[in-house]
């Protein structure tokens, strides 16, 4: 186990490098770096002394030498537009779409997953066949306008919600968190089921699909044969079963609602990392994207490995396979 | 009455309705079963045998439904209890085991785990002591050191080894009943010998009532006390075992034993299987001089053997890893030389994992070997790196294989299938011709010519394997190489493919490897035979020699353990091939 935990980190540092390597030609060489730092009035020879002196001259690898060094303790530079350090920027926001992307996965799972397992087990009730075709809806209606009939009905109409932003935050050391306000909490309900719709709708078709495979598999069978009953046939022995293939779409899915809560952040508003990202697209502000982008890499890798784990966890086979092939 | 009758079925009538019709998989079927005795159904796939023994249990697939008749357990009736009740009888006063051994336990719980939670839902004894006798259970059922054996999970056990946990599941409570279907079926012939010895015991000494639901007349002549055959959901005959099958009364069952490979006598063919509708026996002779498929034999016959396999050995890598040390190999086949000749039908027998399959797709270039020289026809094959050097030899060579359902292309028609390898050598010059060939090639196997225009979905298992032969023959090979080519096929349907195989051999003269795990299937396929065993050629011998005189252990403990049959009848069956009354 430690020798694939060891190898699947190898493969994450490869992976890194090579998001690091796009993240830095897209600082390097997309537009001029010195023109975006400096005046219109500077002169030639001032710019050739910071190009000097800024190392834009040093050979490629020597440069992204030093951008991967940097990128490693999040260092990023200075962000055109808001003439701050990126990493400052970057922790301001970090927060909100955390916890943003946090209640959207609870959500998505813990909806998913009994309604996945209700639709399976219940396969031809009127409740399933509704919450299919809700599902479908859910799958098919684009988040924005899911996300601005939200406001527009509960925000404007009813005005029971707010309709942008995080509302009253607290401060706890660097993190600013909006769980302990009640205009916070508030302010969380539609953003978050904004973004959680999609991934739960996902989640439970994924999961009614594996449950009803698993229900039909000899060992099922076998259970009920041996007397056991309903309910810890579908839940003991069903559920689990289920639950290893849906362990890989939801890390990656979480990985997806952390990366592309973009869309929801711009309607609600919200002011996450999401929002940073989409000015800095706006203003051409180059490192704040070259860090989005190695940031949300790194969230990925990070969860991947999570995932990779937690199948030891789950699954026997996995653990003992080497036993079983020098047995053999 | 002696004895107490256990299980009483009366007229049990089971439908599965449809949108467009009712299915009556189970009809009028009445049968009984005193404690200790141990009842086979026997039956080919479609009789409905395996509906009966879910309709004991109460686990009839939906909508599936019992429409008539009763069930009685110790005298009570049991078939029509709530589902709660039924419940609390499952487990407890019937078990239940399945075929597949390795799908029948939950993957991801350790052995313990399942017991002890079956061992308390019945009899509530308390954690530490149903750890005590999950423990118990391991060791009855004959699992060495069942204290550290609980603790581990289902995929550190060997197929035989689960199902030994699937009996001890099944005995958990104690139950009076326990129905097997198809208990061995996935097993080799070794382990069956085993479960079979096992579950006879337990029958016999704890007095527990057991129905065997199985195909194999081998299993139902070893273990049975009675047995009853069943027939698209009618039960045909019903009585004690050594009268079934020693003087069948019912022409369904006369065909059904003699269409089962005897293990003792060589026969020259199986008599005609009439009973099946399936398709008609082949009657078209095929003369091999005007023929298309004897055209154009340009090979000129080396001396010496078609094909020879000089001392081949293959390795897989299970494990690898960056460091050779460090890898870890399966050698499949080790050091194997034999030789084919010309005309002759090469058997190759052993148990699942001996190499067999290997050595075959060896020969006809699906692998490369680690080390050795395969020679065809005098060149060797091994030396050829061009792919189109290899070619012509391909075209001399085909293959079928075990399973008829995956081995044709379903978005085929049958007619492009079997079409394909005469296009791809180029063995006819226009379409028109192609489709004339092909159409006679299905005529011969006994398909008729208007089966070229359907999808390999519309034919059953053994229509598909004739569409495999078929498609072998059309590049007009003289090797054929058949891989289990009949094991997962109903019995009759076997008994009708290998006629098929044995007469295209006698009239195209071809030259066949054969190789299947059933020595009866051997015993009247094959002229000599070699048997494998873990990657090693153990023994290479002229087939009657071989099974009369075994020189070699593992020979003769592979015979030993083959079902006798004894006591089969020998009606119309001698050596001599006779058309059966029927």
């Amino acid at each position: 186990m430690l020798a694939f935990i060891f190898k699947r980190l190898l493969q994450s540092v490869v992976v890194m490098l090579t998001v690091a390597l796009i993240a830095f030609a897209l600082f390097r060489y997309v537009g001029d770096p010195i023109n975006n730092m400096v005046g219109q009035d500077t002169t030639l020879e001032e710019r050739a002394e910071l190009k000097e002196r800024l190392g834009l001259n040093d050979p490629f690898i020597i440069q992204f030498y030093r951008f991967v060094r940097d990128a490693s303790v999040g260092e990023f530079g200075l962000s055109y537009q808001h003439r701050r350090p990126v990493k400052e920027l970057i922790a301001e926001r970090l927060p909100a779409t955390l916890e943003l992307a946090l209640v959207s996965a609870i959500l998505a799972l813990a909806i998913g997953i009994p309604m996945g397992v209700y639709t399976a087990l219940k396969r031809y009730g009127f409740l399933s066949r509704t919450f299919m075709t809700i599902s479908l809806v859910g799958v098919s209606l684009p988040t924005f306008l899911i996300g601005i009939l939200l406001i527009l009905f509960f925000g404007v109409i009813l005005r029971w919600l707010p309709t942008f932003g995080r509302g009253d935050i607290v401060e706890i050391g660097w993190w600013t968190s909006g769980f302990l306000t009640a205009s916070g909490l508030k302010s969380l309900i539609m953003p978050s089921i904004t973004l959680a719709l999609f991934q739960m709708t996902l989640i439970m078709r994924l999961v009614r699909a594996e449950m009803l495979e698993v229900l039909r598999a000899d060992f099922i069978k076998f259970a009920r044969a041996r007397g056991l009953p309903t309910r810890a046939v579908h839940f003991r022995h069903a559920l689990k079963n289920t639950l290893v293939p849906v362990i890989t779409i939801t890390g990656l899915q979480l990985g997806s609602i952390i990366a592309f809560a973009i869309i929801t952040e711009s309607v609600f508003q919200w002011p996450g990392m999401g929002l940073l990202f989409i000015q800095a697209i706006g203003e051409v502000d180059i490192p704040v994207m070259a860090a989005y982008l190695v940031l949300i890499a790194f969230f990925f890798v990070v969860i991947n490995m999570v995932v990779d784990i937690l199948y030891f966890v789950v699954d026997p086979r996995l653990r003992v396979d080497k036993a079983l092939v020098n047995g053999q | 009455m002696t004895k107490l009758t256990l299980l009483q079925i009366n007229n049990l009538e089971i439908e599965f309705p449809s949108r467009k019709s009712v299915l009556r998989a189970v009809d009028n079927v009445s049968l009984s079963l005193e404690k200790g005795d141990i009842l086979g159904i026997v039956g080919e796939s479609g009789a409905g045998k395996s509906t009966v023994g879910n309709a004991l249990i109460g686990l009839l697939e939906p909508p599936g439904q019992m429409t008539k008749g009763e069930i009685f357990l110790d005298g009570n009736r049991i078939d029509n209890l709530p589902d709660s009740e039924k419940q609390k009888i499952r487990g407890k006063k019937i078990g239940m085991i399945f075929q597949d051994p390795l799908t029948s336990l939950n993957p991801l719980q350790t052995i313990e785990h399942q017991l002890v939670e079956t061992i308390n839902l019945h009899l509530e004894l308390g954690e530490n002591d149903a750890r005590q006798r999950a423990v118990e259970l391991l060791d009855q059922v004959g699992i060495p050191d069942p204290d550290v054996r609980v603790k581990q999970y289902p995929h550190q056990f060997s197929g035989g080894m689960r199902q030994r946990v699937v009996v001890a599941l099944a005995l958990c409570a104690e139950p009076n009943l326990i129905i097997a279907d198809e208990p061995t079926t996935a097993l080799d012939v070794s382990i069956q010998a085993q479960i079979l010895d096992l579950m006879r015991g337990l029958c016999k000494e704890k007095q527990v009532g057991m129905v065997i639901i199985t195909h194999d007349m081998g299993v139902i002549a070893d273990i049975t006390d009675r047995v009853a055959v069943m027939y698209r959901g009618r039960l045909v005959e019903h009585g004690a075992t050594e009268k079934i099958l020693g003087n069948p009364d019912h022409p369904y069952t006369q065909s059904l034993i003699s269409a089962v490979p005897r293990p003792d006598i060589k026969l020259i063919r199986f008599p005609k299987v009439t009973y099946i509708e399936d398709v008609a026996e082949k009657n078209t002779e095929i003369d091999i001089t005007e023929h298309w498929l004897g055209k154009a034999r340009e090979y000129e016959t080396a001396p010496g053997p078609l094909v020879e396999l000089k001392n081949i050995s293959m390795r897989f890598t299970t494990k690898p890893a960056l460091l050779r040390k460090n890898r870890i190999f399966l050698d499949a086949v080790n050091n194997v030389s034999l030789d084919i000749h010309e005309g002759e039908v090469f058997g190759l027998v052993g148990e699942s994992g001996s190499g067999k399959s290997t050595v075959a797709r060896i020969i006809c270039g699906l692998y490369t070997p680690v080390s050795g020289a395969i020679n065809f026809a005098g060149t060797e094959l091994t030396a050829l790196k061009k792919q189109s050097d290899l070619d012509p030899f391909r075209k001399q060579m085909q293959m079928i294989f075990q399973d008829p359902y995956s081995s044709l292309n379903p978005r085929m028609r049958v007619l492009d299938i079997v079409a394909e390898p005469i296009l791809f050598h180029q063995l006819a010059e226009t379409r028109r011709e192609v489709e004339i060939i092909v159409k006679d090639l299905l005529e011969h196997v006994g398909l008729g010519a208007q089966s070229a225009v359907r999808y390999p979905h519309e034919f059953s298992g053994g229509q598909r394997q004739r569409i495999s032969i078929a498609r072998a023959l059309a590049t007009r090979p003289r090797f054929l190489i058949c891989d289990e080519p009949t094991s997962a096929l109903d019995v009759s349907i076997q008994a009708q493919i290998l006629n098929l195989l044995k007469d295209l051999q006698e009239e195209l003269g071809l030259t066949m490897l054969f190789i299947s795990h059933d020595l009866p299937v051997i015993r009247q396929m094959c002229d000599r035979v070699g048997v494998m065993k873990d990657g090693f050629l153990c023994e290479m011998k002229e087939t009657e020699v071989l099974f009369e005189n075994p020189a070699h252990e593992y020979t003769q403990h592979l015979l030993n353990l083959m079902p006798r049959l004894e006591g089969l009848s020998l009606e119309g069956l001698d050596m001599q091939p006779q058309p059966n009354q029927n």
